[in-house]
């Protein structure tokens, strides 16, 4: 297909405005993380801090407990994201392999709890989680993110174990291997790059997440990165937006990074478990 | 989005011979209960619960025990002017998204599926609002639209066209600004969809309306939209399910101001709830946000399937 002259500099004028879009906001961001305080409170900002500094990311420790959330953060992230894989995968597992009503239930179940607004289901989780004295704890916020992560691990990962062809596992089977063998042998080494994806992906989920842990947190040394980012808010004025900046930056690192790495593999294994086989 | 035909797997079951085939269904069990039974005790138990909280006068922190009331929450959310305005701002919101994402997302994609150079580039730009958490996105926008150290105002400016003004707290201005930011954020998740829905088009059919002599628009039309509704169907679907019960964004934004302007349902419950403690009431209003969704979404996707019975 030829594309004519015109419409070629038209696609690209239209790909440079989406750049100028997407990138924008981010750099802007970047800029006001290194601009000391003069140049925020100027009424001419610019792109490029004049005088660019650190400040602002020292000050911004100074101000919020920003080691303490982060270590809330790892570890409500990291704890959501092995026990959401390890229980979701042999489901999984057999969500794809059997087709049983239990399986349709559980789709249905993926789908339906993606309508639901999570104040209805916060509610009464705060409660159970009072009465067992799991609020303002990030074992109790753990366990609301494994819930909250199930579903789309599940999507994940049946997309990935139906990408293992089953007749791989049909063949050790005549080999004589048992069926706990070849899943560990066969099934298991062959899934593993998209368990790891889902996993990752579960974590920067965890990582982000702010209502829940708006809601289960109350005490700051208790609180995940987000909710304390928020503290920053408080009380706004123009000295405020460079330690805002530069803790904000800090907080989406981890997410960046790991998402470029996996990003290949989320949008396979979102698009696998949607369209068909 | 219903899951993939396993009919071929069925099939394909059967030579397993008699004896595993029952121990293969106790291994099912085995392996389905450690997720399952988190999901009925802390997901399926809970929406349950939640929906017969709305029934009650469940209140935080109250002694006398909590007693069934019917329909009054419902009664009482019918006269609550409050809420109502929160929902329309918060249906304004979600078509306002929505619609927008799904045109651009749309857009970007049909670049992207062609041989540019700096695909890549955009393509990498894309993970920024997918990855980072809400709570930062919100953050960067409230930098982008400070009145006077924003960069917003200070292109407007630089452009000769006024003053600028303060976006976030303007009556007239919020709402717009705060759909701008779920439009941004949103677009890339929707532009993989809808990429990946692309690359499925059948390229033969496509070089064959070429040499028919049809133009761009025709082979989009009769070609591309076919092949691309399924997906552009579910993504739009579930954008909207999204966008509806959105929460973080627009409370680090704007909190629901200026005057409520963009207190979103979600905002509204949240603060019922967790604010003045009324866990029945905020209950009835999740119910109330369930229901319309799902007859907003059985409308339009009806609407949409006919409608393309039709073309």
């Amino acid at each position: 297909m030829k594309t004519g002259k015109g419409a070629r500099a038209g696609q690209y004028l239209a790909l440079l405005a989406y750049l100028v879009f997407l990138a924008f906001p981010f750099l802007w961001l970047l800029s006001t993380a290194f601009k000391p305080p003069r140049e925020l409170s100027s009424l001419h900002p610019t792109w490029i801090p004049k005088d660019p500094t650190l400040a602002n990311f020292r000050q911004a420790f100074d101000e919020q407990p920003l080691l303490d959330a982060a270590l809330n953060s790892l570890v409500a992230a990291v704890g959501a994201a092995v026990i959401a894989v390890l229980i979701a995968t042999p489901m999984a597992y057999v969500m794809a392999r059997h087709r049983t009503r239990l399986a349709k239930a559980a789709t249905g179940w993926v789908v339906v709890s993606q309508a639901f607004p999570f104040v209805l289901l916060i509610i009464p989780l705060f409660l159970v989680l009072k009465n067992l004295r799991l609020i303002n704890s990030v074992p109790g916020l753990i366990t609301v993110y494994v819930v909250w992560a199930l579903p789309f691990a599940l999507w994940m990962l049946v997309g990935y174990v139906r990408a293992v062809p089953a007749e791989l596992e049909e063949a050790a089977a005549v080999d004589g291997a048992g069926k706990a063998r070849t899943l560990v042998s066969i099934t298991a080494p062959l899934l593993a790059p998209g368990i790891v994806a889902t996993g990752l992906f579960a974590f920067i989920s965890a990582w982000n997440e702010f209502f829940f842990a708006l809601v289960l947190l109350k005490t700051p040394e208790k609180q995940t990165l987000p909710v304390v980012l928020t503290h920053f808010l408080g009380a706004e004025g123009a000295v405020e937006l460079g330690p805002l900046a530069a803790a904000a930056f800090l907080a989406t690192l981890p997410s960046l990074v790991i998402f470029a790495i996996i990003q290949k593999r989320i949008t396979g294994g979102m698009l696998a478990g949607a369209v068909k086989s | 989005m219903t899951l993939a035909t396993a009919t071929k797997r069925s099939t394909k079951r059967a030579p397993h011979g008699g004896g595993p085939g029952r121990a293969v269904d106790h291994g099912a069990w085995f392996l389905v209960l450690p997720a399952l039974i988190p999901i009925l005790i802390l997901s399926v138990g809970p929406l349950l619960y939640g929906i017969a909280l709305a029934f009650t006068d469940s209140q935080s922190g109250r002694t006398e025990p909590t007693e069934w009331i019917g329909t009054l929450n419902f009664q009482d959310l019918l006269h609550d002017t409050l809420f109502w305005d929160s929902f329309r701002i918060g249906l304004l919101w979600a078509v306002g998204v929505t619609v927008p994402q799904f045109l651009l997302a749309l857009g970007l994609s049909l670049l992207l599926n062609q041989n540019l150079r700096f695909r890549w580039l955009a393509r990498a730009l894309a993970i920024i609002p997918w990855a980072m958490p809400e709570v930062v996105v919100g953050i960067m926008w409230r930098l982008v639209y400070n009145a006077d150290a924003g960069i917003l105002n200070e292109t407007i400016r630089d452009l000769g066209l006024g003053d600028g003004r303060d976006w976030l707290s303007g009556l007239a201005t919020a709402l717009p600004a705060v759909i701008v930011v779920g439009v941004w954020a949103g677009m890339p998740q929707t532009t993989v969809a809808l990429l990946a829905g692309l690359q499925n088009t059948p390229r033969e059919l496509h070089e064959a309306a070429a040499m028919d002599g049809a133009g761009a628009w025709r082979r989009f039309r009769t070609v591309t939209w076919p092949a691309l509704k399924p997906v552009a169907l579910a993504i739009t679907a579930l954008n909207f399910i999204w966008n509806f019960n959105s929460f973080a964004l627009v409370y680090v934004l704007t909190n629901g101001g200026p005057g409520g302007r963009t207190r979103l349902p979600m905002l509204f419950a949240y603060e019922e709830a967790f604010r003045y403690g009324q866990f029945g009431y905020a209950a009835a209003m999740g119910c109330v946000m369930v229901a319309v969704i799902s007859v907003v979404l059985a409308v339009f996707l009806v609407g949409r399937l006919r409608g393309g019975e039709d073309a």
